[in-house]
């Protein structure tokens, strides 16, 4: 079943005048326990479309079905409520809370969600066992190093069991031997069934993926699963 | 999420940033302490008054000469206006009526006194036995006027306890000689020191038999006379009777004026009140510049954690979420400040309390509620504003920002 169906996507940014297609046409589907990156230069769109997936943003046109369901109809809270507990974000820069410790920042979706505190605490302690950072959990973000935090940064996003793992450029902050361990890491919780999408514009990183979409001036030029229908797109 | 989690991360994050918090929680304090300390010291001025009229002694109606009404000119007026002074035959009629107890005249004026080689300016007050008790004061020693005729006073004086320390010193005074203008009397009692006592220093009074006071002054007319009723529920009964028994023999002109202490009091009472109510009222605008900074405060707060409010919103928290999370952190710094700030002004009524003892510098019930009550509520107003912004951020642009 495909987890993610994307259906004529636009998405239009006005600056002053000008109108500027940051999507346009976008016919995209993502099966479940898929591998995709989302490659392109600066500009092409694809944190846009990133955004637009982990429905941080909404689209001007076109429809998004996930996990079968439309979710640009739905109210700001009812989104809110996907995001919780259908999707999980791993950024460039972490955005761990630095005033929390590690496994308060692990906790914090569960926080949101209202999950009590006594489970909490026992899926925390679980999650810091599984990424190796049970030494590290009552530290701040600022005494852990960029390795461990990005790890924080994932156990968060996967605390919840999301369906979809969104990835913008997860090792675009980190030397070449730690982020290769993220993505590593990334790819061993794709193997174990959740979707993972990667925005990168490192082709190294891009080429490891089974699966590529090359974004160019909001458009997808390539899609390494569909060659042809692609090709017919342009 | 759950309410005891927003109050625990509302907490965290005020206790992040702990010079601007403590800088808002301040400015809130002060603003409260200035209520409590105001409003103190505007309450204590009642009270103080309040007490002082006390003092004066229970169940007192005071008749004064003249009328304090002004009704107008009217022809009646002008004929017939030949103000009759109060004498001591007034005074002494009135000490048949029935709800009276005690009866004293008083006349008053400035002379010298002059004895043990020295000389002093001071307060004579003619009166009669019945006075010590009326006031309620007490002798330090000695006894005070003897009872005796009102119209024929027998040559003897009562200093105040000031009186005898400046002129006797710790010399023994009772029974020693003194000039008073061209009398001489012999001193019979001191009083024991009551400090002072609304404008008259009774400590600086020599009192003498009011014969002895009106020749000394070459008059036959009285400053007040004092009434004292039987009891409390009878005061308005002495006030009515005394002032018809005055307006009888005064041939049927209402030319005195009978005040009950009460009457005093209570205006006394209102007009101080009012008057603490207007200084709690500038405080409060202390207050309310309290509420503003708070708001200041907290749109720094939105401002500084806005990629924090776009990783919230990313990781599934509602705008409902964030808001009520801004929302407690702002009550939080209103609420400590403004318990810190009663602290603040529980201690400064307590130092003026030990600086003046005699002023009882307590604030008010209501004020203590209506600054915490006001510090809260503008604390949680203010905050609405940082707080819907921060539930309204766009969390793409949020996210940007770091």
């Amino acid at each position: 079943m495909a987890v993610i169906e994307l259906a004529g996507i636009e998405r239009v940014f006005h600056l002053g005048d000008s109108a500027v297609h940051a999507l346009s046409r976008l016919d995209v589907g993502i099966e479940a326990g898929e591998y995709v990156a989302i490659m392109g230069p600066s500009g092409s769109g694809k944190s846009t479309l990133l955004n637009l997936l982990g429905l941080l943003d909404r689209p001007d046109a076109g429809s998004y079905r996930l996990e079968g369901r439309d979710v640009t109809t739905l109210s700001p809270d009812e989104q809110a409520a996907v995001r919780s507990q259908r999707i999980g974000f791993v950024f460039q820069s972490f955005h761990l809370v630095p005033r929390l410790t590690a496994a308060e920042n692990v906790a914090l979706p569960m926080m949101l969600a209202g999950i009590p505190a006594a489970e909490r605490a026992q899926r925390v302690t679980q999650a810091l066992k599984d990424f190796g950072l049970d030494q590290r959990a009552d530290h701040r973000p600022d005494q852990l190093s960029g390795g461990q935090r990005q790890r924080v940064a994932i156990a968060r996003a996967t605390i919840m069991q999301p369906a979809v793992l969104l990835a913008d450029e997860p090792t675009g902050n980190l030397d070449r031997a730690t982020g290769d361990d993220v993505i590593h890491l990334l790819e061993a919780l794709n193997e174990r069934g959740m979707t993972l999408i990667i925005v990168t514009h490192d082709p190294k990183i891009g080429t490891r993926a089974r699966r590529q979409l090359m974004m160019e001036d909001g458009e997808l030029r390539h899609d390494s699963a569909r060659p042809s229908a692609a090709a017919a797109a342009t | 999420m759950r309410n005891a989690d927003v109050l625990r991360f509302a907490r965290d994050a005020a206790t992040a940033y702990p010079l601007r918090t403590s800088l808002s929680v301040l400015a809130m304090a002060i603003g409260v302490a200035a209520v409590v300390v105001l409003t103190a010291l505007g309450d204590g001025a009642r009270r103080y008054v309040v007490e002082q009229f006390s003092s004066l002694g229970s169940n007192l109606v005071i008749v004064l000469p003249g009328r304090s009404a002004t009704g107008g000119f009217s022809p009646a007026n002008a004929l017939t206006t030949t103000p009759r002074d109060l004498t001591v035959d007034d005074a002494f009629a009135l000490v048949r009526l029935p709800s009276v107890r005690r009866v004293a005249p008083l006349t008053a004026g400035n002379s010298e006194i002059n004895a043990n080689g020295r000389l002093r300016e001071v307060v004579v007050a003619g009166t009669v036995s019945t006075y010590l008790d009326i006031r309620g004061f007490k002798m330090a020693q000695g006894s005070f006027l003897p009872e005796a005729d009102w119209n024929r006073g027998a040559p003897v004086a009562v200093i105040g306890s000031k009186i005898k320390e400046e002129i006797f010193g710790g010399a023994p005074a009772v029974g020693e000689l003194v000039r008073l203008g061209d009398r001489r009397l012999r001193v019979v009692g001191v009083l024991r020191s009551v400090g002072q006592g609304l404008g008259m220093n009774t400590d600086e009074v020599v009192f003498v038999p009011v014969g002895v006071a009106q020749s000394l002054f070459n008059t036959h007319t009285l400053f007040r006379i004092l009434i004292e009723a039987r009891s409390r529920d009878e005061i308005a009964a002495v006030k009515r009777e005394a002032a018809a028994s005055l307006k009888a023999r005064h041939g049927g002109e209402e030319d005195v004026t009978v005040i009950t202490q009460d009457a005093v009091l209570a205006t006394f009472d209102k007009l101080l009140r009012a008057l603490t109510a207007a200084v709690a009222g500038i405080a409060a605008i202390s207050l309310a510049v309290a509420g503003i900074l708070v708001m200041n405060v907290m749109l720094v707060a939105v401002t500084q954690r806005t990629a924090e409010i776009g990783l919230l919103k990313a990781l599934g928290a509602r705008g409902a979420t964030i808001r009520n999370a801004f929302m407690a952190e702002a009550a939080m710094l209103s609420l400590v400040g403004a318990l810190t700030g009663y602290g603040l002004g529980l201690l400064g009524a307590f130092i003026l309390r030990l600086l003046y003892p005699v002023f009882p510098a307590y604030p008010p019930d209501w004020a203590v509620v209506a600054a915490l009550v006001t510090s809260l509520s503008t604390g949680l107003l203010f905050g609405i504003m940082p707080a819907r912004r921060a539930a309204l951020l766009d969390p793409v642009q949020a996210l940007m920002k770091h």
